[in-house]
């Protein structure tokens, strides 16, 4: 072994890590992980909902064009996915675009075709009988969807929404690549900078990482455990 | 809206196809060395985790937990910048004579794939009725042998799915290998990108390749569901 593990390189840097340059600059460190993990996620569940619900439409156009969308992107890497949006959207919008905006769409649309199988799955574990009463009583077929399939479905998608989140957390390691200051990038940039010390700081922010993601996969079991209760 | 001036021959020929061509290579060498190595830890995980001793099994548990809740680039940047403190000088030097960055790509994604190879497993062989087990001792069978010879060859047989699941998303984590200078896929199609400024393109081949892998192995997956496991359920 080398010579020993000096922890101290932690502290002196230890609120970059969690805010980065905060209040003389851009948001950064765990701070900017936990931002990136949760407008993605509220995006994702959004896009995710409205791929899902195509998947299960009764027009078959819809439904393989929802097919198509969904195995392009799980068959690419999500680095792949996050260099298309490098790419394509200051294209697409003319001009310069933030890169946290560019890896939020990149997290997006690659959760939203994990939401959407998700988001299936909740619905067809409705019994069939919910939506037939709900037609019978002269309900349109999306007011029935709306307002009595997805609310009990939700319940049942809350455990594997948090795992998704856990996933997000992990994915937005990769924003390091396009230049955004989240964790791993911070974390890289002290390295370079105080050139001695790399297990020390990778050791710290895999703990950082462990101990978000072990709290989030704790919750989503014990909601498991207390949604299939209720039943 | 595009002002861009298409041009597919550079992907398609010439010494940036060679350069494709070649980390598509390395992908697949890199993904199939990984999950050789990701299965057979991944085994005996499993196996430390459902054994009867129990500090075996906590330090499989905290195995698993540890090792999937930890990002993959983390782990990856951590085995190739940060481990060189906690091996033998020997290794050290041995490590950086020989192809490093592969080798710490390797390390990182057979230990990542491994937590959720036995996980897969584990819950594989939890679907097999115990009473197979309890027959399988009550025959004369020890523990380790009733696994190797009654348990296992049928729990495999349900994990195959599953596993070959794995081994698609170990061919499309291959691709974080890129930034510790594993000139995998995606390296090389930014390599293209940055040479000719023809990113479109290079990107598309890049992407088709993935998405042509993705298809091939969840055929394979459904083959495999529709030949093997729906008659094995039925009877």
């Amino acid at each position: 072994m080398q010579t020993g593990f000096d922890f101290t390189v932690i502290w002196t840097n230890i609120t970059y890590f969690f805010i980065g340059r905060f209040p003389h600059g851009a948001l950064g460190g765990i701070a900017l992980t936990l931002y990136l993990a949760v407008i993605s996620c509220i995006l994702s569940f959004i896009g995710g909902l409205f791929l899902g619900l195509m998947g299960i439409s009764h027009n078959k156009p819809v439904r393989y064009l929802s097919t198509v969308i969904l195995n392009i992107i799980r068959g690419m890497p999500l680095l792949m996915v996050i260099f298309w949006m490098y790419f394509l959207l200051p294209a697409m919008m003319g001009g310069n675009v933030n890169e946290s905006w560019t890896v939020i769409m990149a997290l997006t649309l690659f959760t939203s075709a994990y939401m959407s199988q998700i988001v299936k799955a909740g619905v067809e574990g409705i019994p069939r009988g919910q939506t037939e009463a709900a037609l019978s009583t002269g309900l349109h077929p999306w007011q029935a969807m709306i307002y009595i399939v997805l609310p009990q479905g939700l319940r049942n998608m809350i455990p594997s929404f948090v795992n998704q989140f856990v996933s997000m957390i992990k994915d937005t390691s990769l924003a390091f690549i396009v230049g955004v200051s989240e964790l791993t990038h911070v974390a890289t940039q002290i390295n370079n900078r105080t050139i001695i010390y790399p297990t020390e700081i990778f050791f710290f922010i895999a703990v950082i990482y462990f101990i978000i993601c072990y709290a989030f996969t704790s919750l989503s079991r014990w909601l498991e455990k207390r949604l299939a209760w209720r039943r | 809206m595009f002002k861009y001036q298409f041009d597919w021959s550079v992907v398609t020929s010439g010494k940036y196809f060679e350069w494709l061509l070649s980390g598509l290579y390395t992908t697949i060498q890199l993904s199939l060395v990984a999950i050789v190595f990701s299965f057979l830890l991944g085994l005996v995980i499993a196996m430390m985790r459902m054994s009867n001793v129990k500090p075996v099994r906590w330090f499989a548990h905290g195995y698993l937990e540890f090792f999937r809740n930890t990002p993959l680039l983390v782990q990856i940047f951590f085995w190739y910048f940060g481990s060189y403190k906690i091996l033998p000088t020997v290794i050290n030097d041995w490590l950086n004579k020989t192809n490093f960055e592969f080798g710490a790509a390797v390390i990182a994604l057979t230990i990542y794939t491994s937590a959720f190879i036995a996980e897969d497993i584990r819950s594989g062989v939890r679907s097999i009725p115990k009473e197979q087990l309890e027959a399988a001792r009550s025959s004369g069978f020890s523990y380790v042998r009733s696994m190797q010879y009654i348990i296992l060859p049928q729990a495999v047989r349900i994990t195959i799915p599953p596993l070959i699941n794995q081994f698609l998303n170990l061919t499309k984590n291959s691709s974080l290998a890129m930034t510790i200078g594993v000139m995998e896929l995606t390296y090389q199609a930014r390599q293209v990108e940055s040479y000719t400024f023809k990113g479109f393109e290079a990107f598309t081949a890049a992407t088709l390749v993935y998405v042509v892998l993705s298809i091939i192995i969840t055929l394979m997956v459904t083959y495999y569901d529709k030949v093997v496991l729906s008659p094995m359920k039925a009877r």
